[in-house]
């Protein structure tokens, strides 16, 4: 059982399929939010439906962009024999 | 002495008997002593036990209240878990290092004054460092240097500080420092910071973290930051210093593990980053922000846990270690995968699984102290979590390009130990109630309202969004990165180099100045004291002393004639220069 369902996600076949649901997801997800209720929001964004979509998408590339610039730029990454010890 | 008995008793000294069994036997044993653990954590309720005077001071190893007995809970329970993943190793040593590591853990946890945590707290450094020897490779007997190194440096800090403590107030009961700016607080603080890895302090944990051996590592995971944070609610609650810097923790882990290749460095910028939040919560300090600290320290032991099971799996299974290397093993270790995604679910706080109703506290504990800033912050590094480790490792481990491994699924006692952590982690997300009511402080959070959900699954899945859109940038890059351990490795050299060239260049120079100033002027010195000196001065006052007493003993020679009128006369004179004296002395007193 786990291990049908395993194959099934990992078989390249299946990804537009497994895209489609994906963004079935991400709309209904975006949808909820924009149903509940707020009584416990404290700032301003809490009370923003969509928000923590937003706020999620923006911090992963932020985090991605920013991460690999100071990786490729500020001489973080270096090749493995680096130490050399 | 029945009332209550400490668990770490069981480790330490049950430890001493595993070399002697073999097969079932042993594994028996191996298994019997957490559960005995576990069975005394059970057991026990607050108060003060096993108190004895040392030399002037009390030593007490049963200081339990709710605090220590929830990390009771948690040390046990991962070490039975952690024991079972382990039931294949044959190697005793390990068995025996990772027993006196838990008991060591347990030590500093019931430890109701400073020198027993000290002590303990060194067992723990000690004990684990062999785990990191035990792989036997170079590079990690040169990283198990390294951490035995640091956390010695470390250890030091702590015990100055305790001793500065003692000499102001003499006390050495465990208990909440005053914020008084002491060079004891900071030198204590400093010491417990190495052991929670607080940057810029915490190059130690990903250097020697992923050299480990791989069930050596899952203890690993589990203690060392773990007991720190414990110590920090316990000692430092409410140090406004320690909210920036589990902040800045909480992002810092997350930019390297974009950046790193190796998968359980990877996973090891990720207890970094999870320890952050517990040790802002700790800064904070109000009793929501410690129990969302001492929560996510318990959910993040088993979810950790369980991801350096699964990665460790890997390794074992495969040999190979960088993501660059790994890939399409969906196919074989399904399982695994699974398993693996549990723990990759729990860290990045995906509703019904421990973190979310953790995690949650800790930021909910920001936001109520009115500290919007750093529960943003806090939030966008959850993001980052699992763009790693739910998204990034996973994909590259187990989908992606394949690499053509022949693999299998890992002994069954690994997959049941896997099995335990991610029931565990499923189990606290969808009944927090038990974890919560293990919580220091009375618990007023429900971290399952509609529009907490919904956002926390906004940020999550648009993540994802955002980790399928940017993967070509993310493909992992056959690189390591330097941390702050640069300093000290390669400084290292830079001392060396210092020491051979630069410092070994003056040596001669001084060496020639001195031969060529000082020697050559001390010789001239002493040639003239030798030649003026000695012979006109030294020698002419004795000689000439010599000379005038052979002068005179002539001249008295002369007066010795030998005729008794010339002694009678000078008899005669002397008696009259008396007299003489005598009527003139009294003549000028009257």
């Amino acid at each position: 059982m786990i291990k049908r369902i395993v194959l099934y996600i990992g078989n390249p076949a299946h990804s537009g399929t497994l895209k489609k649901l994906s963004y079935v997801a991400l709309g209904l997800t975006v949808a909820a939010d924009f149903l509940v209720q707020r009584e416990h929001a404290m700032y301003i964004w809490d009370k923003i439906p969509g928000w923590g979509a937003l706020y999620g998408f923006v911090s992963c590339v932020v985090i991605v962009l920013v991460s690999k610039f100071i990786g490729h730029k500020c001489g973080v990454m270096r090749g493995e024999d680096y130490y050399n010890d | 002495m029945t009332d209550w008995f400490h668990p770490s008793v069981f480790y330490i000294f049950g430890a001493a008997l595993i070399p002697f069994l073999r097969g079932k036997v042993r594994n028996a044993y191996l298994m019997l002593i957490p559960l005995l653990g576990v069975a005394s954590v059970f057991a026990m309720s607050s108060g003060t036990f096993w108190s004895w005077d040392f030399l002037g001071t009390v030593l007490t190893f049963g200081a339990v209240d709710k605090l220590s007995i929830v990390f009771g809970w948690v040390f046990t329970i991962m070490s039975f878990i952690g024991i079972v993943y382990a039931l294949h190793v044959n190697d005793q040593g390990q068995h025996v290092a990772a027993f006196l590591y838990v008991g060591g853990a347990l030590g500093v946890t019931f430890a109701g004054d400073y020198l027993t945590l000290f002590v303990f707290w060194e067992l723990m450094a000690f004990a684990s460092a062999y785990l990191v020897f035990a792989r036997r490779e170079p590079a990690a007997i040169r990283a198990g240097y390294r951490y035995l190194l640091v956390h010695t440096f470390g250890g030091v800090c702590l015990l100055g500080g305790i001793i500065l403590h003692y000499l102001s107030t003499k006390s050495m009961v465990v208990g909440p420092l005053d914020h008084d700016g002491s060079l004891a607080f900071y030198m204590m603080l400093v010491g417990v910071m190495i052991n929670a890895a607080v940057p810029p302090l915490h190059a130690w944990l990903t250097d020697a973290y992923p050299e480990g051996t791989v069930t050596g590592s899952v203890f690993m995971s589990a203690f060392t930051t773990k007991t720190a944070v414990y110590v920090l609610v316990r000692i430092f609650p409410g140090t406004e210093l320690l909210v920036y810097l589990g902040t800045i923790m909480a992002l810092y882990g997350v930019v390297y593990a974009v950046l790193e290749n190796d998968c359980r460095r990877l996973l090891a910028y990720h207890i970094i980053s999870q320890v952050g939040y517990m040790v802002a919560g700790v800064g904070i300090g109000t009793e929501m922000s410690l129990n969302g600290s001492v929560s996510h320290a318990f959910a993040h032991i088993l979810y950790k846990g369980l991801l350096f099971m699964g990665a460790g799996a890997v390794i074992e299974m495969t040999g190979r270690r960088k993501l660059t290397e790994l890939g399409g093993l969906y196919r074989t270790m399904p399982i695994t995968l699974v398993l693996y995604m549990i723990g990759g679910f729990a860290i990045s706080a995906f509703p019904l699984f421990s973190g979310f109703v953790t995690k949650s506290m800790v930021i909910a504990g920001a936001s109520h102290d009115h500290r919007p800033l750093v529960a943003l912050f806090l939030t966008m590094a959850s993001a980052g979590t699992f763009l790693h480790t739910g998204l990034k490792l996973p994909y590259y481990m187990f989908f992606g390009k394949d690499s053509g491994l022949e693999a299998k699924e890992p002994p069954l006692n690994m997959l049941i130990a896997m099995g335990m952590a991610a029931f565990m982690c499923i189990g606290i997300g969808v009944l927090p109630g038990p974890l919560y009511n293990l919580l220091p402080y009375p618990v007023h959070f429900n971290a399952y309202t509609g529009d907490h959900v919904t956002s926390a699954l906004g940020i999550l899945l648009f993540t994802g969004l955002g980790f399928f859109m940017l993967l070509k940038k993310l493909d992992p890059e056959p690189t390591i990165s330097i941390d702050t351990d640069w300093v000290y490795r390669k400084g290292s050299r830079v001392f060396m180099w210092l020491a051979n060239k630069p410092l070994a260049v003056g040596d001669t120079y001084v060496g020639n100045v001195y031969d060529t100033w000082f020697t050559r002027f001390t010789l001239f010195f002493s040639g003239f004291l030798a030649r003026v000196v000695d012979v006109k001065g030294i020698d002419g006052a004795v000689n000439g002393v010599a000379h005038f007493f052979i002068g005179l003993a002539g001249m008295l020679r002369v007066t010795a004639s030998g005729l008794v009128r010339n002694y009678a006369a000078t008899m005669l004179i002397g008696v009259v220069v008396i007299l003489g004296c005598y009527l003139f002395a009294s003549l000028m007193s009257l």
